[in-house]
């Protein structure tokens, strides 16, 4: 997941829908997020690279919204509606994703277990 | 009776005067607490006697005392007592003219010796060059241009030690100290065995074989004028350098308000570690006050008089007898004073909401007649003006000087003035005369209004005042260890005057063990730690 300064960042992703829920005045989404460019990328417990100052799940309600879409603790979200999160600051990526007139969030997230399953699939394509 | 002949003594004695009755009232603290205690005592259950009674009156009075509390009385006020108080009375009247006279007599006696002294030392080298022309002109050798050359330095010497001695020693006495000066006794005697041990010298080696060689005897001269500087250089450290260098911290509290100063002072005997203190107390310490204490008093009286003990079991209770009913008085009085305590411990006491309710109420009113004053004494203020060169030569009439003008605009804030100083019961330390004085130094010297009020509204240290308010330049010093040692860590001692006294406790100054660190100017750098976690 490290990027190379210059060239495009490839990685293999996952579409998330999560519908918000209202809670009260809120609407939420069920999950904490960490990083971003102001932030310390070295004390980012799920990143391989430690220099990678994008924006992570660091916590999910269990039974919340994002919990029932599929997202998973550890992910790193690539874009928001459309919206690119692997350059913003941390206060940014809140922004973006707590938008109230938006209902829905569509996020791109990547994890390793993804890289890991497509190379597996390759692998055993290439076998056949 | 001795009733009558005690208690006039006793009244002819404090009727004497001020002075002889402010060494009395010392002393008589210090040595008695027995009779005391008797007298105290009586005046508790009996209520009379004032001390002024005149020869004739206590002839009446013993009567009165007599038929009106007969039984406690006579046994309160035997014949041994109150007879061995008035003759302790007289023996400390000798003795207190004896002192008086004896201190004075000690001053000029050291100033005498030390003026002998100072002749005998500096006459010594001067002897020592004349006495070989006079006793033995012939023989002598004529003196060369060495020789004449020392002469000079001896003439010079001479006089830099008369300039040195007169700057350290001749300066005016400060304070009469109870015992002798330990280092200055030393350094005289150090002085005296050399110019004797010189002299001696002179006169065996010299003076009896009749030396020619003159050279050597201008020499010897030199060399004793150079010792004497090194003595007067020993004189400096050991006077005035040791004793710089802070070493122990002395907290200085006065008994009646509890006023609290510390002082840090070097390695100085006890009694000069006193003349310090009482020197820092008079320019540090607010002016002593005996009427802020009364209120406080007045109210440990009235815990005392609240409850009143009553032995139903038919013995008399407070009667101090002699002899073998000694034992069981004192043992019902520590039981008395048992039960009153427990009782006073039981009962519901409201004097703290009294004590509260009367200091905010004192608040107060301070505020509101110092507001008033305040603005009397602008407005007074505004009413001169100093006038101008130009306007000087325009009107001469009506021109006043600052005593003048200071007496016309006085008046105008006299009555608020007043009661100000009333409300804050410092009435007694300002006269009319000293306010009218105060009011003129101000004008002259283009003061405003707040700088002339500072003076009433904070109280001063005790010079600011009067002399008379200056109340004791006689002061004694108690300490149990000799005023002649060092201050030690833990000493305490007490410098007790008529009114108070100031408790004085030292501590040793600890040993600061300093040690350095170097920090890199360059090393100075930050990052970001922020770690933000947000929930969406």
């Amino acid at each position: 997941m490290s990027f190379v300064p210059g060239q495009p960042v490839t990685a293999v992703v996952q579409r998330i829908e999560i519908q918000k829920l209202r809670q009260g005045n809120n609407l939420i989404l069920g999950f904490s997020i960490g990083g971003g460019i102001d932030q310390d990328p070295g004390q980012n417990p799920f990143s391989e690279d430690k220099t990678d100052k994008g924006i992570y799940v660091t916590r999910i309600t269990p039974g919340g919204p994002a919990d029932v879409a599929g997202l998973m603790m550890g992910d790193k979200i690539m874009q928001v509606n459309g919206w690119d999160m692997t350059m913003v600051t941390h206060d940014k990526a809140r922004k973006r994703l707590t938008k109230k007139n938006e209902d829905v969030v569509r996020l791109l997230v990547t994890r390793k277990s993804l890289e890991e399953a497509v190379k597996h699939s390759m692998g055993t394509y290439h076998k056949q | 009776m001795d009733t009558e002949s005690t208690y006039s003594g006793y009244s002819y004695y404090s009727g004497r005067s001020r002075g002889s009755h402010r060494h009395g009232e010392r002393s008589r603290d210090r040595h008695k607490s027995r009779s005391k205690d008797s007298r105290s005592e009586k005046s508790v259950t009996i209520n009379t006697p004032p001390a002024e009674p005149l020869l004739g009156d206590s002839a009446v009075r013993g009567e009165q005392i007599q038929d009106d509390n007969w039984g406690e009385t006579t046994t309160a006020v035997t014949g041994t007592s109150e007879h061995s108080l008035s003759q302790e009375d007289i023996v400390r009247i000798t003795k207190d003219l004896e002192d008086s006279v004896g201190l004075d007599c000690r001053r000029y006696f050291t100033r005498t010796l030390a003026v002998i002294l100072g002749l005998l030392v500096f006459l010594t080298p001067l002897a020592f060059l004349v006495l070989p022309h006079l006793l033995w002109p012939e023989k002598l050798q004529s003196c060369g241009t060495a020789c004449e050359g020392l002469f000079i330095s001896v003439a010079f010497k001479l006089l830099i030690l008369l300039l040195a001695v007169w700057a350290l020693f001749f300066r005016p006495a400060r304070a009469g100290l109870p015992r002798v000066f330990v280092f200055r006794a030393l350094l005289a005697v150090l002085v005296l065995l050399f110019v004797v041990s010189y002299w001696l010298f002179y006169g065996v080696r010299i003076l009896d074989s009749q030396d020619e060689n003159y050279q050597g005897i201008v020499q010897y001269a030199v060399s004793l004028v150079d010792a004497l500087l090194f003595i007067h250089y020993l004189a400096i450290v050991l006077l005035e350098l040791r004793q710089l260098q802070p070493c122990f911290s002395v907290c200085v509290t006065r008994s009646t308000d509890g006023e609290t100063r510390h002082y840090n002072l070097g390695q100085l005997s006890i009694q000069r570690a006193a003349l310090a203190i009482i020197e820092h107390y008079y320019c540090d310490f607010p002016v002593h006050n005996p009427a802020l204490l009364s209120a406080s008093k007045s109210r440990a009286a009235k815990h005392l008089a609240g409850l009143k003990v009553y032995n139903v079991d038919g013995e008399f209770p407070a009667a101090p007898a002699e002899g073998p009913g000694n034992n069981a008085a004192a043992g019902l009085a520590h039981s008395q004073s048992r039960a009153m305590i427990a009782a006073a411990a039981r009962r519901r006491d409201t004097s703290h909401n009294e004590l509260y309710y009367e200091e905010a109420e004192h608040e107060r009113r301070v505020r509101k007649r110092k507001a008033r004053l305040v603005v009397a004494v602008e407005e007074a203020f505004t009413h001169i003006k100093r006038m101008q060169e130009e306007e000087q030569k325009k009107a001469p009439g009506d021109v006043m000087d600052p005593r003048e003008a200071a007496q016309a605009i006085f008046p105008s804030m006299a009555r608020a003035l007043q009661k100000y100083l009333r409300t804050t019961k410092q009435q007694h330390c300002h006269s009319m005369e000293s306010i009218q004085q105060h009011l003129a130094f101000c004008i002259t010297n283009n003061m405003t209004p707040k700088a002339f009020l500072e003076s009433y509204l904070v109280p001063g240290p005790t010079l600011q005042y009067s002399r008379d308010r200056w109340l004791a330049r006689q002061w004694t010093l108690i300490s149990e260890a000799s005023v002649t040692s060092g201050l030690k860590d833990g000493s305490v001692f007490l410098l007790k005057c008529v009114d108070f006294s100031l408790v004085v406790t030292s501590k040793k100054i600890p040993y600061i063990q300093m040690s350095e660190e170097y920090i890199d100017p360059k090393s100075h750098k930050f990052v970001l730690r922020l770690q933000s976690e947000t929930s969406v």
